[in-house]
């Protein structure tokens, strides 16, 4: 499993980092390899308001169809339309080419409540069982 | 297979598992002066009595296939080509229902897809599904496609006056819950461009209109566009055998009825309704799309492309759970569609435009009648009549077996004493000389 020492995650699997003033959000490792190959990423519209752990996108694989949650509160500012033509970037580079919103967050300090990558590793090993 | 009724044990045996005595407990819930309302029906008949009987019964009817026929309005009398039938009654057609692991059926996978590409080729159109109920279900489909593609934040829809009536009732009730504002379509000042805007969801019109007219829509495709706008299409697949496919005006979706293609009245349905749309709305489209590929051993072979996950495992979040297909009525049509080919679709419209254009001019020159000729028009045509058009029918009717054209005024109070005639290939020149023969008495 790969991790980003730099992101913050959540229990649903998903990751946000802060890059500028903004975090930029995605589906970790983990959950890329559990989904299996992904084919298809529904993302919202640049401008869309959200408030932390709402559903913002769909990501559909060959087993799965699951809501992607947004790990802070706030507003869309870029969506990567690559996953469009691309879906399978989700899988290739999840931390990097494959992610999938850039927010404005409202409180940036929101991000440090969610896990380290350490803490995450934990949780997915425990959540394995 | 054999129909095999259940025994007095098997009934038995079903009763005492659910935990109840007798069969009329079942019914325990309906009030008991309901369960057997006494019916008054005459003495029984003899086989041979009640063959009679119904047979008198029929008779009274007149049937298209005795007298003439002018009516059309969204339903049109064209010819059927035996090969339909022929292939449509096949067993392994005619019963099989679409099974849920669908590849185990490529025969059906296969028609589907046959039917998908000549559907697509008609209507220039990337994509087409597998069907809808009618021509009125699967433009309500359109609609609900449009809101979806904008992701429920344009919550308006203009709809052309000159949609069918029926498919503008149906796009409604379809779409009573989604808090839409459907506009145009009964306001008869406003031009359909300045009500377009950035609300705007979806622009609906019909090629060729409910009138018959058809024109270049590529000024009212811009204007949609100019406004992030669907437009959406609603087309006779016949009329597209001759007139440009409506891709060619920037179409997101074309919708229509297919019965035209090969289906008969069939006594108002079962009828097919056609969906097509670009690529890029896939997927938001209702229904499935079946696709060709091969197998491992390298062997043309046929799949469910796209079925919309949110169909099965998501079903709140579906942009529509309609599942259903016409799939007998879908072959029909691809049967007829193979069956006459790229010149034949030409053939049957020519034919029918040409017929109708003959109508149209014999009509015209009658005292009193004046045919609508402000566009060009393609199998239908409206007349201004000197008699409300209900009096005329019934002389029709009564007189020489005609069954005769739709009241517009029914739709249009502008256009009282308007009747909509259709002329199809099915009309032969002695038909058209009699209608315009008795037009002319019942006026005079």
């Amino acid at each position: 499993m790969k991790l980003d020492p730099e992101a913050r995650y959540t229990e649903s699997h998903e990751w946000g980092r802060m890059e500028g003033d903004e975090v930029v959000c995605g589906v970790t490792d983990h959950a890329q390899e559990t989904l299996s190959d992904v084919v298809y990423v529904e993302l919202p519209m640049v401008g869309d308001v959200f408030d932390a752990g709402e559903p913002y996108g769909i990501v559909e694989s060959v087993k799965a169809a699951s809501d992607l949650y947004t790990p802070v509160a706030g507003e869309v500012t870029g969506v990567n339309e690559e996953l469009e033509t691309a879906p399978e970037m989700v899988n290739q580079d999840p931390y990097g080419d494959g992610w999938t919103i850039r927010l404005d967050p409202t409180d940036p300090d929101e991000l440090d409540d969610l896990m380290t990558a350490d803490e995450y590793e934990a949780f997915v090993e425990e959540e394995e069982g | 297979m054999p129909y095999i009724p259940h025994s007095d044990a098997d009934r038995k045996a079903m009763l005492e598992a659910i935990g109840v005595s007798s069969l009329e407990d079942l019914f325990a819930d309906v009030p008991e002066r309901a369960r057997f309302p006494g019916l008054q029906l005459p003495p029984a008949l003899s086989e041979i009595g009640a063959r009679w009987e119904l047979e008198s019964l029929a008779e009274a009817n007149l049937t298209t296939g005795e007298g003439s026929c002018f009516l059309g309005a969204g339903v049109y009398r064209h010819f059927v080509p035996a090969v339909v039938d022929a292939v449509i009654s096949r067993g392994e057609f005619y019963t099989a229902y679409t099974p849920y692991q669908p590849e185990v059926s490529q025969g059906t996978l296969q028609s589907i897809f046959e039917y998908q590409t000549m559907i697509c080729e008609l209507t220039g159109m990337d994509v087409s599904n597998a069907s809808h109920y009618d021509g009125a279900t699967s433009t309500a489909e359109a609609v609900i496609t449009a809101i979806n593609v904008h992701r429920m934040r344009r919550k308006k829809v203009v709809m052309s006056r000159f949609v069918h009536p029926q498919y503008r009732d149906v796009v409604r009730t379809y779409t009573q819950g989604l808090d839409l504002t459907i506009v145009a379509d009964e306001d008869e000042s406003t031009e359909i461009e300045d009500l377009l805007d950035e609300d705007t969801a979806c622009l609906i019109v019909q090629y060729p209109d409910f009138l018959g007219r058809f024109e270049d829509l590529t000024a009212l495709g811009e204007a949609a566009r100019a406004v992030g706008a669907l437009l959406i299409v609603v087309a006779d697949p016949i009329a597209l055998g001759l007139l440009k496919p409506p891709a060619a005006f920037g179409a997101d979706i074309v919708t229509g009825e297919g019965q035209g293609l090969g289906l008969g009245l069939n006594y108002g349905g079962p009828y097919l309704g056609f969906f097509a749309a670009r690529s890029k709305h896939v997927r938001k489209i209702a229904g499935r799309l079946v696709g060709q590929t091969v197998d491992t051993d390298g062997e043309r072979g046929f799949v469910l492309t796209l079925a919309t996950r949110e169909q099965h495992i998501r079903r709140e979040r579906a942009t529509s759970n309609i599942c259903t297909n016409q799939g007998l009525m879908a072959l029909a049509a691809a049967v007829y569609m193979a069956a006459l080919g790229k010149c034949g679709m030409r053939q049957v419209a020519e034919t029918c435009y040409h017929k109708a254009h003959y109508a149209a001019d014999q009509i015209d020159a009658l005292d009193g009648f004046t045919v609508l000729r402000d566009k060009p028009f393609f199998k239908e045509f409206a007349v201004r009549c000197p008699r409300p058009v209900a009096e005329i029918n019934d002389e029709l009717l009564r007189r020489w077996a005609i069954i005769g054209g739709y009241d517009l005024g029914r739709d249009y109070p502008d256009l009282e004493d308007h009747m909509l005639l259709c002329v199809t290939e099915m009309n032969p020149r002695q038909e058209i000389d009699l209608l315009v023969k008795s037009l002319k008495e019942v006026t005079s």
